[in-house]
């Protein structure tokens, strides 16, 4: 318990002194993670509309696969980044493996499944009506499609938060690609599971609450902006 | 009107992310070097106080990956990291001698230590050589806790179980955590177990431990650092200069300096003892 005191204080201490290091390993998570998010929000958004508002044979088998992939373990993904981004692999000639570009390609993979399952979701929870209702009203297709994601845009902020919140969490991956580089592709989770073998539990522990930190400012913004739009 | 805005603001605030996140992934490919190695080595913070010193020096930008003895290898063979510094002496012969690894130079060398609960419940505490100790442990009930990874550590105690006689797969007293060593000593801590540790780990962790060093000073414990540069004859997208620059580096005299007294204001002893320019056969005596 004692050392659960030391780790907050140690975590004040370290927000409050503005510490260089940690300071760039929070920038850094923030950054990896959130063009990680945003890259999913584009794939995610629009291929979980189009499958939603298609129908076409083997549907069921994609749903279920893109719901599998809700599920994706990081660490697997971060294997297969890996060999992908290897020098002497397919994609080496891009010489992006072990920096946090290829950190940002990783959680983009482990992200897009998660906000595609739910855009899936929440686009066909609009009622079928809706749809025919704004194409009888004159509507070309794109825009209708525009109409309904705009109207989907509550569950697809929550999209939003499930995906990054998947990937600011996750360390499997970003370990594996990142290399835990310090100054270079160290984030707050590679640096908790470092510190953590290197006995600094109260660093470990501070860099914990940082995270947490982080994560509620960002999802309190989010919420915020999801809850001023609620429908009453 | 209200709602336009937020979502300007949003894409706004999310452009300058971007614009911040706008790396140039193929910087001057040949001023990286990847540098796989073990552990301990990053975990002691031995390489935090080297690695800018080299980089200053060179202008190299080192691409630390800290893994197992065993994977670091696995790396290697593959072309995937430039130079190595491991400690896992019977796999690296073979990893040279396969045509894999270049100039095995000797960098330096600590030792382990077997620990285990001050109770010492399978009494093992002093037996000698090492391999007695072993053998009481396989007579016992008591845990012992394997890495089981394929590191440095791992391979030195399957070779002292294998000088023992004694096949540990499979026994009740035996278990593999497949952890690094800082983790694997917690698991022994916390299950009254034994274990076999480097001796720098054991010390950065010692005050959260409730563990004793039962078996010390044996020369088979001896734990010895190589530096070992990947082949460039085998991978050509090697940068061989750089592997070569940094293994020049680790036995120079100006890091071998800074190891014989690395650790000693923290710990109080030296975690690692400079060994440049020796000959391996003439370690442990």
């Amino acid at each position: 318990m004692e050392l659960i005191f030391e780790g907050i204080l140690k975590a004040f201490y370290l927000l409050f002194t503005l510490d260089p290091e940690v300071l760039g390993i929070t920038l850094l998570s923030l950054q990896v993670s959130g063009t990680a998010t945003l890259i999913s929000l584009f794939f995610g958004i629009s291929i979980g509309t189009l499958v939603a508002l298609t129908e076409f044979p083997g549907r069921r088998l994609v749903v279920s696969l893109i719901n599998t992939g809700m599920a994706l373990p990081p660490v697997v993904v971060g294997l297969f980044v890996t060999i992908f981004l290897w020098r002497n692999g397919p994609l080496g000639f891009l010489g992006i493996l072990y920096t946090p570009a290829a950190m940002i390609v990783a959680q983009a993979v482990i992200a897009t499944p998660l906000v595609m399952g739910i855009t899936l979701a929440a686009i066909q929870a609009l009622p079928k009506k809706l749809r025919l209702q704004i194409l009888a009203l004159g509507a070309t297709r794109l825009q209708m499609v525009w109409i309904l994601v705009k109207e989907a845009r509550l569950p697809l902020l929550a999209g939003v938060m499930a995906g990054f919140g998947g990937v600011i969490s996750e360390v499997g991956a970003s370990i594996m690609v990142g290399g835990n580089i310090k100054g270079y592709s160290r984030v707050l989770t590679t640096a908790t599971v470092m510190e953590t073998s290197r006995g600094n539990f109260d660093v470990a522990i501070a860099l914990g609450i940082i995270l947490l930190l982080l994560a509620y400012f960002i999802n309190f913004v989010l919420t915020h902006i999801q809850q001023r739009e609620r429908p009453r | 009107m209200k709602k336009s805005k937020t979502i300007h603001a949003i894409l706004a605030a999310l452009t300058v992310l971007l614009t911040l996140t706008a790396w140039s992934p193929v910087q001057a490919q040949q001023k990286n070097i990847i540098l796989s190695t073990t552990t301990s080595t990053q975990d002691s913070g031995l390489l935090d106080v080297l690695i800018p010193i080299f980089e200053k020096k060179t202008g190299y930008f080192v691409k630390t990956i800290a893994v197992g003895s065993g994977q670091a290898m696995a790396m290697g063979q593959k072309g995937e990291a430039d130079v190595l510094l491991v400690h896992s002496p019977a796999a690296e012969k073979k990893f040279v001698a396969g045509g894999y690894g270049i100039n095995r130079r000797l960098v330096m060398h600590n030792d382990f230590i077997v620990v285990g609960p001050s109770e010492d419940p399978t009494k093992i505490k002093g037996a000698k050589p090492t391999v007695e100790a072993f053998k009481k442990v396989a007579s016992g009930t008591a845990l012992f806790l394997s890495r089981g990874d394929n590191s440095g550590t791992h391979a030195k105690e399957m070779g002292i179980w294998k000088a023992a006689g004694i096949n540990p797969e499979k026994q009740k007293w035996y278990q593999q955590t497949g952890l690094g060593m800082g983790q694997t000593l917690n698991v022994a801590s916390e299950k009254k177990g034994y274990t076999l540790a480097d001796r720098g780990t054991y010390l950065a962790l010692k005050k959260n431990l409730s563990l004793d060093i039962l078996v010390e000073g044996d020369a088979i414990l001896l734990n010895i650092y190589n530096v070992i540069e990947v082949n460039p004859a085998k991978w050509p997208k090697v940068n061989a200069a750089g592997g070569r620059a940094f293994a020049d580096f680790m036995v120079s005299k100006e890091v071998q300096d800074i190891v014989k007294t690395f650790g000693v204001d923290k710990f109080g002893s030296p975690l690692f003892f400079p060994d440049a320019g020796k000959k391996e056969e003439d370690m442990g005596k």
